[in-house]
C-alpha cells in the first residue's frame, strides 16, 4: 500500500506543501483525503528531500492542515482509453459525467504524452472543406493543422466552432472521423449549446466531451486539455481516425496556470503569466499533427477570447507563435450582422499552400485567394479614405474597390449557420466578385487563369 | 567519495548533492533513466543541473553521474544531411529506437561509427603540420569535400598517414608532437560553449546572394555578416528564412529550428531532401545540417540547440567554406534562458529575462564573421548568421530585440500590415536597414553594373518620397498632387508591386539573380525618368501610366531569359518615343535610336 502522510505544513491557494516525505518523484499523482473523507487529486510540482509541493486539481477549499491525509500514488496522471469513449461525456478530470458506467480501459496512457519526433511527422497537406467560404477560400484548414479561433466576449465563436465540427469533410473521401471536445471554464449554457448541437446533428456518437465548467475547480483545467489530447492521440494513432479537437476557452486555461504560478510566488512574465507559458501551451498545441505511415490525424481548433479584443495579449500572442495561423473574429463585422464575422485580413492559415491547388481544391485557388486579399485590403483602405474625405473624393477605381469590399463582406464572408458551400462554389463566388474589377487590376492572378475564368460569359449559378 | 544524489526536482531544474569536483557546464546523467543534463551553478557540493529531457518521475535520492566532460558535439564526416535534436542526437536514430514519440534517456551516437569514409591524404609522411592544417579530404557528399583538420593545439611532424576507407574510430594519421606521438581520427570533439579559434578576422565585403530582390538589392547582407529578422506572427518570417536556406549562395547551411512549430520543422525535413541546390543541381541536403528542437521538446535542450548549431557551423567555416547559420527563433532561446533563470530564482532583469541576456546575445552573434582560418594556407572562411526574433505583440522594444539590434548590422523588418495586404516578402522598406551597403559597392561595380548602387539609392528615395506623398494625399486628396508627384507614386508602386513583391512559391519568381534584379530595376527607373521627361513635354500622365509596357514590366519577375528582359527596356523607349511623336511630334533623345530600330516593326498598333 501507499505510505500515507499527515504532514501537510502549508496550504497556499491551490498548493499544498507536504513535509518529511520519502521516495516521491516529480510529476507524481497525489491523492488527498480531507477530514470529511472527501478525496481530491493533485500532482507534484516541486520535490526536495524534505518536502513536496502539490498542486490540487479540485482546489483546496475545505482542506485543513491537521487532518488531511496525503498519498503519493507512484505514477503520473493517466487516462484509461477505449473505443467505448465515443459518444460519452466526461468531467474535467476524465470521470463520466453523463450518468453512464465507467469506461473499461483498453490501455492507460500518461496524459502528459511525449513530444512527437519531428522526423516522424508528416506534413499536413489534405484540405479540409469546412463549408465556410471565409475559411475554405481565404484561410484553408488542412488535416493535422492547429488553427485557433481568436475571438472576443460576445462573439459567436461557439456557433462557428460547432458549424465547423458539423460540416468538416475531406473532399472525395469517406473516412473514420471523430470530434474531441474540451471545455475549460465555459458556462453551463455554452456547454449545453455544444452538447445539444452535437446531439441534434448526430455528431455526439462520434464525439468525446471533456467538460470543466465555470463553477468547477480552475486547477482541474490544467489537466482537461491534456486528457482530451491523450484521448485524441489514441483515436487518431491507434484507431486510425481523423480527429478534430476543439478546445474552448484557452484563456481560462492560461488563467488557471497563472493562479498556480502566483501561488508558488514565481517570477511573473508579461501580465503576470508565468515565464513558461509558451512552453506550456506548446506542449498542448504541438500534440496536433500527422505521423508518417499512420492513417489518422489530429486537427486542433483552440478557441480563445482575447481580453478587450487585444491580440497582443500574451495568450493570443504566444498562441499565434505556436499555432499555424489564426482565424480572427471581428466585432465590427458582428455589429453589422454578418455571420460568420471572420475578418480575413488578419486571419491566416500558414499551411494552406500545401493544401490547395490542382488535385486538392482547384488550380486557381492560390491566385484567387491572393487577389481577393489584395482587393479587399485595397477596398478597406478606400473605405477609410471615404470616411475622411467623403466618397466623392475617391477615384473611379477606388470606388470600384469600395463596392468590391462591401460585396465581399456581404456575399462572400456572410453565409448561413447551416449553409455548406463547396470549395467550387466558394471560388466561383470569388470570381464573380473579381469580375467587377478591371482585368489589368488582377495582378496576382496568372494570365492563363484569367483567360479561363475571368470572361463574363461564365454566369454564376 | 559518495555518489552524487538528486535532492530536488522542479521542472527542468534538478539539484544534486555530493558533487564535489564537478565543474561548471559539465554534462551529467540524472536519475535511473540517465537523463542528459548540464551543470549551470555550483554551491559547495550542490550542483544545479538543467536537464534536457522531461523530468517527470525523477525524485530525490536518485543517482547522478558526473561525466567530467562539458556538453560537446562531435565534428566529422556524417554531419551533412543529418537532422539532430538540440544536443546533437540524430532524430532518425531516435525514431528507429524509440518510435514516433521522443522517449527519455535515449543514447545514440551523433556520428555513424560503422560507416567507412574514403580518406585522401593531403600531406605526406615527414611533413610538418600545425593546428588547422588540412590533413586530407573525405568526399562526404558529391557537393562537399570534408576537410579533415589538424585539431587545435596540435603541431608536429607526420609520422604515418594512411589512404583508404576508414570508420570514424580508426586512426588515419600519427603526428609526432612535442608531447609525444598522437593518433588522429576523422572526427574531433568540441565543447559547444567555446568559440573555435581563428587566425584573424576580416571585414565582410562580399554580398551573400539570396535571390530575394528586397534583400539583395535594398538591404544586402555580407558574407560573414549578421542579420536580424523580427516579425510579429503571421508576417511570413519563417518563409523568408526557408527561402534563405534554399537559395543563399553559402556552401554550407546550418538551420537551427529552435522552439518552433513541429509541422514547420516537418515541412523543412520533408522539403529539404526534395530541393535541389540551384547552383549545382544536387539535393540541398548534401550541404545542410539541421538542428530541430520544436517548442514542445524540453526547454533546456532548446537553450543548448543554438550553441550546437553554431559550433557545427564554425567547424565548416574552419575548413574554408562560406557557411550560413539560421536560427529561428532566438526569442525562443531567450525564453528558455528566462525559464531556467526563473527556476533558479535569479534576480530578473527586464521583462523577467536574466540580467545576462544582452551579453549572451552579443556573444552568440560575435561568433559570426569573415575570417582567416587556422592553418598554414591562410584560407578564408565566412560564417553569416541570420537570427529571427519573435517579439511579443510585434513590439520592437522587447529586450531580446533590443539586445540583438545592438550587435547585428542588418535589420530586415517584417511587417504584418504588409503581410495582410499579401505583400511578400513582407519586409518593410522604410524600417529595414543594412550597414553593409558601403562595403558592397565595390563588389556591385565589378560584378553587377556601375550604376547599380545609384539605381538602388534612387529606388529607396522614391519609396521614401512615396510615404511622404501618401501622407499628404491622405490629408488633402490625391487630386491636389502635381503630375510629377503622381508619377513618383506610380513608380514607387511599380517598385513595390513589380520589383519588391516576390512569390516564394512561384517556380521562377522564387529566385531572382542579381543580373535579373538589376535589369528589372533599371527598366522601372528608366520608365520613371522617361515618364518625367514626357511630363515636362506636357504629355498627359494618364497616357504614361497606361502604356502597355507596364504590363510587361509587371511580368519581368517571371522571366529569366536575358533577351526577354532586355526587350522590355527597349519597349519602354519605343513606347515613349511614340507617345511623344503622337503628342507633339518632337524628336526623342538620341541615346535610344540605335536599339529601337530592332523592334520597330512590332507593336505598332497597340499604343493606347
Amino acid at each position: 500500500m501507499y505510505r500515507e502522510y499527515l504532514t501537510v505544513s502549508n496550504i497556499v491557494g491551490p498548493l499544498v506543501i507536504v513535509e518529511k516525505i520519502r521516495d516521491v518523484a516529480y510529476g507524481e499523482l497525489v491523492e488527498i483525503e480531507s477530514g470529511d473523507g472527501q478525496l481530491r487529486r493533485g500532482t507534484v510540482l516541486d520535490v526536495s528531500t524534505e518536502r513536496a509541493i502539490v498542486q490540487v486539481f479540485e482546489g483546496t477549499v475545505g482542506l485543513d492542515i491537521r487532518q488531511s491525509r496525503v498519498r503519493f500514488l507512484g505514477r503520473t496522471q493517466q487516462l484509461g482509453v477505449s473505443p467505448e469513449m465515443l459518444g460519452r461525456i466526461f468531467d474535467g478530470s476524465g470521470r463520466p459525467k453523463d450518468g453512464g458506467p465507467p469506461v473499461i480501459p483498453e490501455k492507460k496512457l500518461d496524459i502528459q504524452g511525449n513530444p512527437i519526433n519531428p522526423e516522424a511527422r508528416d506534413y499536413p497537406s489534405e484540405f479540409i472543406q469546412t463549408g465556410v467560404s471565409a475559411i475554405d477560400g481565404m484561410n484553408p484548414l488542412v488535416r493535422g493543422q492547429k488553427l485557433p479561433l481568436f475571438s472576443g466576449s460576445g462573439l459567436p465563436h461557439a456557433r462557428l466552432a460547432a458549424q465547423i465540427a458539423r460540416q468538416a469533410t475531406v473532399l472525395g473521401k469517406e473516412e473514420k472521423f471523430a470530434v474531441v471536445f474540451a471545455a475549460m471554464g465555459i458556462t453551463f449554457e455554452e456547454a449545453h449549446f455544444f452538447i445539444n448541437d452535437f446531439r441534434r446533428t448526430g455528431a455526439l456518437e462520434r464525439a468525446v466531451l471533456f467538460l470543466n465548467l465555470a463553477n468547477e475547480p480552475p486547477i482541474e483545467r490544467i489537466a482537461t486539455p491534456r486528457l482530451a489530447l491523450t484521448c485524441a492521440e489514441y483515436l487518431a494513432f491507434d484507431l486510425e481516425m481523423h480527429v478534430l479537437v476543439i478546445m474552448v476557452d484557452m484563456t481560462f486555461y492560461a488563467e488557471a496556470l497563472r493562479e498556480i504560478s502566483a501561488a508558488r510566488k514565481e517570477i511573473p512574465g508579461r501580465r503576470g503569466y508565468p515565464g513558461y507559458l509558451y512552453t506550456d501551451l506548446a506542449t498542448i498545441y504541438e500534440r496536433a499533427g500527422r505521423l508518417k505511415g499512420k492513417k489518422g490525424s489530429i486537427t486542433l481548433i483552440p478557441i480563445l477570447t482575447m481580453p478587450e479584443d487585444d491580440k497582443t495579449h500574451p495568450i493570443a500572442d504566444l498562441t499565434g507563435y505556436i499555432t499555424e495561423g489564426q482565424i480572427m473574429l471581428s466585432r465590427e463585422l458582428h455589429r453589422q450582422g454578418i455571420y460568420p464575422p471572420i475578418d480575413v485580413l488578419p486571419s491566416l492559415s500558414r499551411l494552406k499552400d500545401k493544401g490547395i491547388g490542382e488535385g486538392k481544391t482547384r488550380k486557381d485557388h492560390a491566385d484567387v485567394l491572393n487577389q481577393l486579399f489584395a482587393a479587399y485590403a485595397r477596398g478597406k483602405e478606400a473605405r477609410e479614405l471615404a470616411l475622411i474625405l467623403g466618397e466623392a473624393a475617391l477615384s473611379d477605381l477606388d470606388r470600384l474597390y469600395l463596392s468590391f469590399s462591401d460585396d465581399f463582406e456581404k456575399r462572400f464572408v456572410r453565409q448561413g449557420e447551416h449553409q455548406t458551400r463547396s470549395i467550387e462554389e466558394t471560388l466561383e463566388l470569388g470570381w464573380e466578385l473579381l469580375r467587377g474589377l478591371p482585368r489589368q487590376e488582377l495582378k496576382r492572378i496568372r494570365p492563363e487563369f484569367l483567360d479561363e475564368f475571368y470572361p463574363q460569359e461564365k454566369t454564376p449559378s | 567519495m559518495s555518489q552524487p544524489k538528486v535532492i530536488r526536482v522542479a521542472g527542468p531544474l534538478v539539484v544534486a548533492a555530493g558533487c564535489w569536483g564537478a565543474r561548471m557546464y559539465d554534462m551529467v546523467r540524472v536519475g535511473h533513466l540517465g537523463l542528459v543534463g548540464e551543470i549551470i551553478e555550483l554551491r559547495e557540493d550542490l550542483a544545479y543541473i538543467q536537464v534536457y529531457e522531461d523530468t517527470t518521475g525523477v525524485g530525490p535520492g536518485e543517482p547522478v553521474v558526473l561525466t567530467g566532460q562539458p556538453l560537446s558535439v562531435e565534428l566529422g564526416p556524417g554531419l551533412l544531411g543529418s537532422i539532430y535534436d538540440g544536443i546533437q542526437r540524430p532524430l532518425d536514430l531516435i525514431r528507429a529506437q524509440g518510435g514516433d514519440f521522443v522517449p527519455r534517456g535515449i543514447e545514440v551516437p551523433a556520428l555513424d561509427r560503422q560507416k567507412k569514409w574514403t580518406f585522401q591524404p593531403q600531406v605526406s609522411q615527414g611533413d610538418m603540420v600545425q593546428e588547422g592544417d588540412i590533413l586530407g579530404l573525405v568526399q562526404e557528399t558529391p557537393l562537399i569535400a570534408h576537410r579533415i583538420l589538424v585539431p587545435e593545439g596540435v603541431a608536429g611532424q607526420v609520422v604515418t598517414i594512411k589512404e583508404g576507407d576508414f570508420s570514424l574510430d580508426e586512426p588515419v594519421a600519427k603526428i609526432a608532437t612535442s608531447q609525444g606521438e598522437l593518433a588522429l581520427k576523422l572526427y574531433q570533439v568540441w565543447p559547444v560553449r567555446r568559440n573555435r579559434r581563428v587566425k584573424s578576422r576580416l571585414m565582410p565585403d562580399e554580398p551573400l546572394i539570396t535571390g530575394q530582390r528586397v534583400l539583395d538589392t535594398l538591404f544586402p547582407l555580407a558574407k560573414g555578416g549578421t542579420a536580424c529578422v523580427p516579425g510579429p506572427f503571421g508576417s511570413g518570417k519563417t518563409v523568408v528564412q526557408h527561402q534563405l536556406a534554399k537559395w543563399s549562395d553559402s556552401q554550407i547551411i546550418v538551420f537551427v529550428a529552435c522552439g518552433e512549430r513541429g509541422n514547420e520543422v516537418a515541412d523543412l525535413l520533408l522539403s529539404f531532401p526534395e530541393l535541389t541546390d540551384p547552383y549545382s543541381g544536387r539535393p540541398l541536403m548534401e550541404r545542410t545540417v539541421i538542428i530541430a528542437n520544436t517548442s514542445n521538446m524540453p526547454v533546456a535542450a532548446r537553450e543548448a540547440s543554438i550553441y550546437t548549431g553554431m559550433t557545427i557551423a564554425e567547424y565548416f567555416r574552419d575548413m574554408g567554406y562560406s557557411v550560413a547559420l539560421m536560427a529561428d527563433s532566438t526569442s525562443r532561446w531567450a525564453e528558455a534562458l528566462r525559464e531556467i533563470s526563473g527556476r533558479m530564482e535569479e534576480m530578473p532583469g527586464e521583462e523577467g529575462y536574466p540580467a545576462y541576456l544582452a551579453s549572451r546575445v552579443a556573444e552568440f552573434y560575435e561568433r559570426a564573421g569573415k575570417v582567416i582560418c587556422l592553418g598554414s594556407d591562410n584560407r578564408e572562411g565566412a560564417l553569416s548568421v541570420i537570427g529571427a526574433v519573435s517579439p511579443p505583440g510585434g513590439d520592437l522594444s522587447d529586450p531580446v530585440v533590443q539586445a540583438t539590434l545592438k550587435v547585428v548590422k542588418v535589420f530586415w523588418a517584417l511587417d504584418d500590415r504588409l503581410a495582410n495586404r499579401r505583400h511578400f516578402p513582407a519586409i518593410n522598406w522604410l524600417l529595414s536597414y543594412s550597414l553593409y551597403v558601403d562595403n558592397m559597392k565595390h563588389y556591385w561595380e565589378k560584378e553587377v553594373a556601375e550604376e547599380f548602387a545609384g539605381l538602388r539609392q534612387e529606388a529607396i528615395k522614391l519609396l521614401a518620397e512615396e510615404a511622404e506623398l501618401l501622407e499628404i494625399a491622405r490629408l488633402v486628396g490625391l487630386e491636389s498632387l502635381s503630375p510629377r508627384e503622381r508619377m513618383v507614386l506610380e513608380t514607387a508602386r511599380s517598385i513595390r508591386e513589380d520589383f519588391l513583391h516576390q512569390n516564394a512559391f512561384h517556380p521562377v519568381d522564387t529566385f531572382s539573380s542579381l543580373r535579373q534584379q538589376y535589369l528589372m530595376l533599371r527598366t522601372i527607373i528608366h520608365f520613371h525618368h522617361l515618364g518625367l521627361a514626357a511630363l515636362d513635354k506636357e504629355v498627359d500622365l494618364e497616357l504614361i501610366i497606361n502604356l502597355p509596357v507596364r504590363e510587361a514590366i509587371a511580368k519581368m519577375k517571371y522571366w529569366q531569359d536575358e533577351a526577354e528582359l532586355l526587350a522590355v527596356y527597349v519597349q519602354v523607349e519605343t513606347e515613349f518615343k511614340k507617345l511623344s511623336q503622337k503628342e507633339g511630334g518632337s524628336s526623342w533623345p538620341e541615346e535610344s535610336q540605335v536599339i529601337t530600330g530592332k523592334i520597330n516593326d512590332e507593336g505598332e498598333a497597340d499604343v493606347s
